[in-house]
């Protein structure tokens, strides 16, 4: 943990913890709006769906706010150093967290849109891929609270899980969309739902990355391992689908 | 080139300055200095490099000794009885605080400015005249050119060039503390001591005052001590971080305002410090 001391005007103390309040409690609200969207989707929750987006809203407002602190901490107390840093990253995690919110809230519509269709297959993985998300988030978001470098590089690493894992449901959908055509509407909501939800696993990492560079002033100096594979897999499915089409 | 692309490999002034290799040889170092101001020991065994034709910052809180060091530099306290000064400062490599170094010849080529300007109270032209008689004899078409390029050189010329007979006196304060680096630059120093020179200054006579020494620095050593924090960032190129007669910290100036490597650096220099 590692959290500075108080500096020597009150003041200036009151406005930070304020902006890191703010963060704090933006965090949260992206956390929860994202678990509600993914329970709407296991139990096809329309009504839940419409809360969750209408709820986005209050995220942009919050992130508005981060900003006007953020202007006025840099003109009227021109922080340096650590302080400098706080800030910096104090406005780069809000812009993730409200990305985080909006790909939650795409999660919810199109959880509207897939319970207008029949229902697929479960895919079992979905449920498993929103837990970890959430699961990151929520790491991240008590290694910023504690300024805690090494939770937030583990809660990084982590990232890679959730890629592979995103590979998978993509494969399974793939293959549903095969099986039957009538499948492909479900499945492709499905799979930008996948999609949504492995962006705010990159995000999450964006914030981890931003708490490092709080405590460290400096980057990460690894290279994150990418578990996402699907680029490739989209070459291979074509190629195979123009060789079947020659054959 | 396009605009865009010039602007943006535009180097600034002082990187531009830091990629010369001038400023890599120390100008001036203090050696395992001590100095005492009677049996107070005000400096303990400060180490430090003032590097050529670079700005060199020195900061910290009252009484941390940043001046008793900038007033070692030119042996002012000389004229005090029972304040001594102890180990070595060498310009050039030649020891500053022998004896020997003879005090007229220190005086050529290291020139202060204090804090509140003060002007003699004579004309414009012959507050810088006075200054260059003392050292050199000129005649009257010389001495014009000299006390031009001096005033010049203060940035002060295009506002006085028309009233050098008139008293100083009347000059603002801005103006006032320009004459004194233009009078100390007259002598053609090598070494500039700044002792907070901008703090009885008003906004834009303090960008002025910067702007100068950016300028300056171009030509002579600089080392300017300073209660601005926001200006030893803005103007130096080096940083010295003293507190209680020790050096705590020295570095570039740009990673000792970002990354500080001491905790009391960054908590000075973030008002946490007490």
């Amino acid at each position: 943990m590692s959290l500075p001391g108080e500096h020597i005007v009150k003041s200036y103390d009151e406005e930070l913890n304020r902006l890191t309040g703010e963060i704090q409690r933006m965090g949260n609200l992206a956390l929860v709006e994202l678990e509600a969207a993914i329970t709407a989707v296991i139990e096809r929750d329309s009504d839940a769906a419409e809360r969750i987006i209408a709820s986005d809203k209050a995220i942009d407002e919050l992130e508005n706010e981060i900003s006007q602190d953020v202007i006025r901490l840099l003109a009227l107390r021109q922080p340096i150093a650590r302080d400098l840093r706080e800030v910096l990253a104090a406005l780069r995690i809000s812009s993730d967290i409200e990305r985080i919110g909006d790909y939650a809230a795409n999660v919810a519509k199109r959880a509207l849109a897939l319970n207008r269709v029949d229902q697929v297959r479960p895919v079992i993985s979905m449920p498993r891929l929103g837990k970890i998300a959430s699961e990151i988030i929520s790491e991240v978001l008590l290694a910023y609270r504690d300024r805690d470098a090494d939770r937030a590089l583990l809660a990084w690493a982590r990232d890679e899980e959730l890629d592979a894992l995103y590979t998978g449901i993509f494969r399974e959908l793939l293959t549903y969309m095969m099986e039957d055509p009538r499948n492909i509407t479900a499945c492709t909501h499905l799979l930008f739902m996948a999609k949504n939800i492995e962006r705010i696993g990159d995000h999450a990492t964006n914030i981890a990355e931003n708490i490092y560079f709080i405590v460290h002033g400096t980057q990460i100096a690894q290279e994150r391992r990418k578990g996402d594979k699907t680029t490739s897999m989209v070459a291979k499915a074509a190629v195979t689908a123009s060789q079947e089409r020659r054959d | 080139m396009s605009d865009l692309t010039f602007a943006m490999s535009a180097p600034t002034v002082s990187s531009a300055r830091r990629e010369t290799e001038v400023g890599k040889q120390p100008k001036m170092s203090a050696r395992s200095l001590d100095f005492f101001y009677d049996r107070f020991q005000a400096i303990k065994d400060v180490n430090l490099d003032i590097a050529e034709r670079r700005v060199t910052a020195l900061i910290g809180p009252s009484g941390c000794g940043k001046s008793t060091l900038l007033r070692i530099f030119n042996r002012i306290y000389s004229i005090y009885p029972n304040q001594r000064a102890e180990g070595e400062v060498l310009l050039d490599g030649e020891n500053i605080l022998d004896p020997k170094y003879s005090l007229n010849r220190l005086r050529s080529k290291v020139g202060m400015v204090f804090q509140k300007p003060v002007p003699f109270p004579m004309s414009i032209y012959e507050n810088i005249a006075y200054a260059i008689r003392h050292y050199e004899k000129l005649g009257k078409a010389e001495m014009d050119a000299r006390v031009e390029e001096a005033l010049r050189q203060g940035a002060l010329w295009d506002e006085v060039k028309d009233k050098l007979r008139q008293s100083a006196l009347g000059l603002s304060g801005g103006q006032q503390q320009r004459l004194c680096i233009a009078r100390a630059v007259a002598l053609k120093p090598q070494v500039l001591l700044l002792d907070e020179p901008t703090s009885a200054l008003d906004p834009i006579a303090t960008s002025k005052i910067e702007q100068l020494i950016a300028e300056l620095a171009d030509e002579f050593t600089i080392a300017i001590v300073t209660h601005n924090m926001q200006q030893a960032a803005r103007c130096s190129d080096f940083t010295a971080f003293m507190y209680l007669g020790e050096m705590i910290e020295f570095g570039e100036t740009e990673k000792l305002f970002t990354q500080p490597a001491k905790k009391q650096t960054e908590d000075y220099i973030t008002g946490r410090f007490g």
